[in-house]
């Protein structure tokens, strides 16, 4: 019996037919899979030609070096373009977009704020590993050639390297006493942006310190509620009665500090960065406590939160900006009168803390039952139950809210151009457009702004995204 | 043996205000009013000290002064004679109609643009991303200048649409041309379209100085009346078609019904267009739009439109595979799915998102300082608070009235949303 | 992170600027820096520069008044203002004195109590158009469209101008100087209004001046000057006196150059009272007696400002006109120095 009739071997698998593999696939499958589909790819590659045609001459015609519009101009006329990009506006004035009229000299001191805002952001970033701590090297480095490249003083650069170096070490050996570099940082920023003597922030911190005291020794026969009041009080009274002398007593002892630059000269990406992130640091525990408020049983304090959320909700940050630059001053004391930055950041910070409220309302809201009712199980009383239990797992439901409220505020710090301020897009743009030699440029200056932006908001809504992934327990 | 004891009769201690929970929320609800009251009389205190050292008072008299500014879009008549108050109320119209069309423009783009990303052409799809990104990190501010500079740059002036006997004589076009047969014009100052003008109006009554015009009213009525008999004649064809199981053919009976009566009244009425037309400086006649306007207008909705594509892509995407899936089993074909099974459904999920994306939208019209739009800022906030110099009550009727918008808005589209919400029996 | 709460704090306790005290002068002097409300930037009158410093003519005159009161044309801060924020931030002490192209109107010196001490420079409104318009008189814009800045005076202007005419119009109503060049160059606008002086700058700057032309009418006297607060007639009168001090400076021929020299040598018994060599006419202000000396020497006199800034060595290229001194048949005119 030989059954000859039936293979034994299989035979080899034959090619797929051409239209089913390799590229054709890949665009029959992608892109003309139907009528519509074949429609709207048609339309979407018209739309990228027509764009590409349209600007393609002017990016190819882009002139770097030259002193103002009209040469320019000569330059593209000359090299036979009809429209060309000059991008020389951006290399004469970048650091005005950047920094403002900070002093050139002193550009080591934001670019070093800026680096160690990292490093302080780090328990907030999630970078309490390994990965972390080589992050932190990472800003460190880049903080450091930034500000050689900046032609920073030797001894400074020095000193910022040992600095950086003794941050490295915590983040690489505890990471989680990086946790004091993040309270420390708001000084230490304030302190190298502003300059000034070293001991007004230091005598401001003491006041803390007051807070710290009296709560301790307050807290067990009080309660928090009543120990924390008092000491803000006492706080209150020292930061207005006391500070003064201490600060004139250390400073007459041992004066050391940096040049005073006043608020008038930040200006560009610095001060959109001093706004945005003064704003959100600030107005995040507000929110937490408006959202709070909101949600208690308290008839008063829901009425008084739901009112607050709801009318700064209701105007346009732009109102609130001009309140700040003209009614402000009719609310405050005769007479007192303070930064337009400080007042604008204040107005700022309410306006975000009102839309974070609402963003932490809905982590809480989001929170199971059953995390309350464990917490109240425990024995817990309402303040620990809030810190231990329900704000860590409602914050971190919150992170891509929060982050998105952060990325609009940044966006809306442009606001402040309409009230005298040097934002980077319109204040000063409309600075470098005074300037006789570039009287008239128009694109280059918003694109390179807009980039700027983009980069940033996108960077930081990716991050967002990130974080989300990488914390994500599910609760259900 | 009693098994429970009287609960021992308290004595009221003051401590019991802070240590007992029955009375301690009291304690911080008196507390904190005491703290509120104190404040908000401080506040007062020192703006009633601050507008002595002025020499000002709060006096809303001004609003009925004369304005003595040019305002250039006006939705209802307004002279440089006319009040401040008559100009705020300009302002405030022009920030509604910016709001209005930017809600519906954002909404058309955003369902179009989520629905798209979500598509399976990948081209599409990558458009679609870039431009959510660009729109979404970028801000509204630089896309509002670009929108309005790229209109004001790159359309020709009006001069251009010049035809003049010589070129005729020679031949010569003009150097720009009008569109859809010489009826639309968009220069860089504007676009102007025809405007429906009738030639036997029936007039305008004034209510409280806003002109009412009547033919509109009638036409309006007449339109109202024919979609109603339009209805019943449905509703008649579907009660026969029940009892006999035949429907009649209704079509053209429902087009004769919706149009003839419109149309006929606006014959009697003698309407017809008017059309730009190019002399002295700019376009006469017709309608014209200012690139204010429709730059704030197309920057805003691409902006907002941006935020409900992803608002729009989320509420798809939550709703759960099988629903495509059995619709795709009962044999709809993928444009019906989205439509009849899938939007709906993300729609209760889209819903109280997209309030907040509209009241974002219609505070960001106050942006169009910018593009110098004249707004409620522009007017009251701006010129108004400028010559009068009175900036207290200017920001609190200006502030005052956003929050009203505001309110109405977010309680309109709440209405909407319960009417719409998955009803749980 | 969270703590940065504090930072706000820390800043209110370190920013806030003090309490006021009685007078201007008192609290510039404490502070040992003018505070001088300026523009946000426009060509030749105010804005800063590369590197940050403030030039143009407005600005020098607030660096005359710092030369004056504190020695040093250096110790002045310039706080940008918008056509809205300007005069609220003066009467809300923001800044000491405001140097912004502020025309002295009746109810602005009045309803808004402000003083106006001074005028250093007398404008009209004009407008400018294409040449190949073919407008050879404002009454001739029947139905343009026309650019104007908001916030000034000169939408009104502009408005009572047409009515008075009866002819008709289209405002386009512009945030800022550049933003309204930029439409009236693409042609958004048929006409473009604001100050004459700056319709000539901006003539001036525009790559095919040649084509444009401003029209002979000048529809509205704008005087220009510094502004400072209702009430505080000392402050006023340091500020006008300075003023004064650069057009006398100019009529004696004083310039930055000579100022030692004549100091030196002069016998005219004037310019020995203005210059602190005889009397001690500062002291009546409350200022050194060598405050006007100072003033002039910071950027030399009136002329000299003037031709550096905006005059016709310049860009902008501004005639005197108006701003020649009296005795050249112009407005400028100080009263003796005695």
């Amino acid at each position: 019996m030989s059954n000859s009739y039936v293979r034994t071997q299989m035979l080899p698998p034959q090619e797929a037919p051409i239209g089913e593999r390799g590229a054709i696939k890949w665009l029959r499958d992608n892109l003309f899979s139907g009528p519509l589909n074949s429609l709207l790819t048609i339309l979407g590659l018209l739309v990228v030609f027509y764009l590409v045609k349209l600007s393609l001459p002017w990016w190819l015609n882009s002139v770097w070096n030259a002193n103002s519009l009209g040469e320019c101009r000569d330059i593209v006329a000359a090299a036979g373009g009809e429209s060309g990009a000059c991008w020389a506006v951006i290399k004469a004035r970048w650091h005005q977009y950047i920094f403002g009229f900070y002093p050139q000299d002193a550009y080591w001191r934001p670019v070093l704020a800026f680096g160690l805002m990292f490093v302080a952001l780090a328990p907030v970033l999630y970078w309490n590993d390994r990965k972390g701590a080589i992050m932190v090297a990472l800003t460190a480095a880049l903080t450091v050639l930034s500000m050689v490249l900046l032609n920073t003083p030797g001894t400074v650069d020095l000193v910022a390297i040992v600095i950086m170096a003794a941050l490295f070490a915590v983040a690489w050996l505890m990471p989680k006493k990086l946790i004091f570099v993040t309270l420390l940082y708001p000084f230490v920023a304030f302190f190298l942006l502003w300059g000034g003597p070293v001991w007004k922030g230091v005598a401001t911190l003491l006041g803390f310190a007051v807070i710290v005291v009296v709560y301790r020794l307050l807290q067990s026969r009080l309660g928090v509620v009543v120990a924390t009041a008092a000491g803000v009080v006492a706080a209150a009274v020292y930061w207005i009665v006391l500070q003064g002398y201490v600060t004139g007593a250390l400073t007459a002892i041992l004066p050391i500090g940096l040049p005073a630059v006043s608020s008038d000269q930040f200006g560009g990406f610095l001060l959109a960065f001093i706004i945005g992130v003064t704003a959100i640091a600030c107005s995040l525990p507000l929110g937490v406590l408006l959202a709070l408020g909101r949600r208690s049983d308290m008839l008063l304090i829901k009425t008084l939160s739901v009112g607050f959320i709801e009318f700064v909700r209701g105007v346009p940050l732009i109102t609130l900006l001009f309140t700040a630059s003209l009614l402000l001053q009719y609310f405050l004391p005769p007479q007192t009168n303070f930064d337009l930055i400080l007042r604008v950041i204040i107005l700022v910070t309410l306006f975000s803390a009102a839309y974070l409220a609402e963003v932490i309302r809905g982590g809480l809201a989001a929170l199971p039952r059953g995390q309350y009712e464990a917490a109240d199980a425990l024995g817990l009383d309402y303040w620990q139950a809030q810190r231990l239990i329900i704000m860590p797992q409602a914050l971190k439901i919150s992170i891509p809210g929060i982050v998105s409220t952060f990325i609009g505020l940044f966006k809306d710090t442009t606001l402040v151009s309409f009230v005298g301020l040097l934002d980077p897009l319109r204040g000063v743009t409309q600075i470098v457009r005074a300037d006789i030699n570039w009287k008239g440029i128009y694109w280059e200056p918003y694109i390179f702004v807009g980039v700027i932006f983009f980069l940033i908001c996108f960077g930081m809504s990716r991050y967002s995204m990130y974080l989300e992934r990488k914390l994500k327990t599910d609760h259900r | 043996m009693a098994l429970a004891s009287e609960a021992p009769k308290e004595s009221f201690r003051l401590s019991m205000l802070i240590y007992d929970t029955r009375y301690r929320s009291m304690t911080i609800q008196v507390v904190v009013l005491i703290l509120v009251l104190l404040f908000v009389g401080w506040l007062a205190d020192n703006t009633i000290q601050n507008l002595a050292a002025k020499d000002k008072d709060i006096n809303f008299g001004f609003l009925w002064n004369r304005a003595g500014y040019d305002i250039e879009q006006q939705l209802i008549p307004y002279t440089n004679d006319s009040t401040h108050g008559r100009a705020a109320i300009i302002g405030l119209l022009n920030t509604l109609v910016v709001a209005f069309f930017g809600c519906v423009f954002a909404t058309i783009i955003g369902v179009f643009v989520g629905v798209l990303r979500l598509s399976n052409n990948w081209l599409v799809s990558r458009l679609m991303t870039v431009y959510v990104e660009a729109f979404r990190n970028v801000p509204l501010l630089l896309w509002i200048i670009l929108v309005f500079v790229v209109m004001s740059e790159t359309r020709p002036q009006p001069r251009d649409f010049r035809v003049t006997d010589e070129m005729i004589a020679s031949g010569t076009e003009p150097a720009a041309k009008m569109w859809f047969w010489d009826s639309v014009a968009v220069t860089n100052r504007g676009t102007d379209l025809p405007a429906p003008v009738l030639d036997r109006g029936l007039g305008s009554i004034d209510i409280g100085s806003v002109p009412v015009n009547l033919s509109v009213l009638l036409t309006l009525a007449v339109i109202v009346a024919s979609v109603l008999a339009n209805r019943a004649l449905l509703r008649r064809a579907r009660a026969i078609q029940e009892e006999t199981g035949e429907r009649p053919v209704t079509w053209w009976k429902s087009l004769a019904i919706l149009f003839l009566p419109t149309i006929a009244l606006l014959m009697a009425l003698g309407f017809h267009l008017d059309y730009p037309v190019f002399k002295g400086f700019n376009f006469q006649g017709g309608i014209s739009v200012m690139h204010s306007f429709t730059a704030l207008v197309i920057a805003l909705s691409l902006y907002t439109g941006a935020f409900i594509a992803e608002i729009v892509r989320a509420g798809i995407m939550a709703i759960s595979r099988g629903q495509s899936e059995a619709a795709f089993a009962l044999g709809l074909r993928p444009g019906r799915t989205m439509s009849l099974i899938i939007l709906p459904q993300a729609l209760r999920v889209i819903i109280p998102p997209l309030i907040s994306q509209y009241l974002n939208l219609t505070k960001n019209t106050s942006l169009g300082i910018a593009v110098s739009y004249l707004d409620l800022r522009g007017t009251l906030g701006g010129i108004t608070l400028n010559q009068t110099g009175r900036e207290l009550e200017c920001m609190l009727l200006m502030m005052l009235t956003y929050l009203i918008i505001s309110l109405i808005i977010s309680s309109l589209m709440n209405v909407f949303n319960s009417s719409v919400k998955l009803k749980e029996r | 992170m969270k703590k940065s709460v504090f930072l706000g704090t820390l800043a209110a306790t370190t920013m806030i600027a003090g309490v006021a005290a009685a007078g201007t002068l008192d609290d510039v002097k404490a502070r040992g820096e003018l505070i001088c409300g300026s523009n946000t930037g426009l060509t030749g009158f105010g804005a800063p520069d590369a590197n940050g410093n403030w030039v143009g003519f407005d600005v020098a005159l607030c660096r005359a008044v710092a030369a004056a009161v504190l020695g040093d044309q250096n110790k002045v801060k310039f706080v940008p203002t918008t056509g809205e924020t300007r005069f609220t931030a003066l009467a809300s002490g923001e800044v000491d004195i405001l140097v912004r192209n502020s025309t002295w109107t009746y109810s602005r010196d009045n309803d808004l109590k402000l003083d106006f001490v001074a005028v250093n420079y007398y404008d009209g409104q004009g407008f400018m158009v294409k040449k190949d318009l073919g407008v050879s008189s404002a009454k001739e814009l029947d139905g343009a469209t026309v650019c104007i800045q908001t916030g000034t005076t000169t939408e009104l202007n502009l408005a009572d101008f047409f009515k008075f005419n009866n002819i008709s119009y289209t405002p386009v109503t512009v945030q800022d100087d550049s933003e309204a060049q930029r439409q009236y160059l693409a042609g958004a606008c048929d006409a473009y209004t604001t100050d004459a002086s700056g319709l000539a700058a901006a003539r001036a700057t525009m790559a095919d001046s040649e084509n444009h032309v401003i029209l002979p009418e000048i529809i509205s006297k704008e005087p220009l000057g510094p502004v400072v607060r209702h009430g505080d007639n000392q402050w006023g009168d340091i500020v006008r006196w300075t003023f004064f001090s650069l057009l006398i400076a100019e009529e004696k021929g004083i310039t930055k150059a000579n100022i030692e020299e004549v100091a030196a040598s002069t016998t005219d018994p004037e310019v020995r009272r203005m210059l602190g060599l005889e009397g001690n006419m500062g002291a009546m202000l409350g200022l050194d007696a060598g405050a006007f000396k100072n003033a002039i020497s910071a950027n030399g006199n009136y002329g000299e400002i003037f031709e550096a800034n905006i005059g016709s060595a310049t860009p902008i290229g501004l005639a005197r006109g108006l701003n020649a001194l009296w005795t050249q048949g112009g407005l400028q005119y100080a009263p003796p120095f005695r």
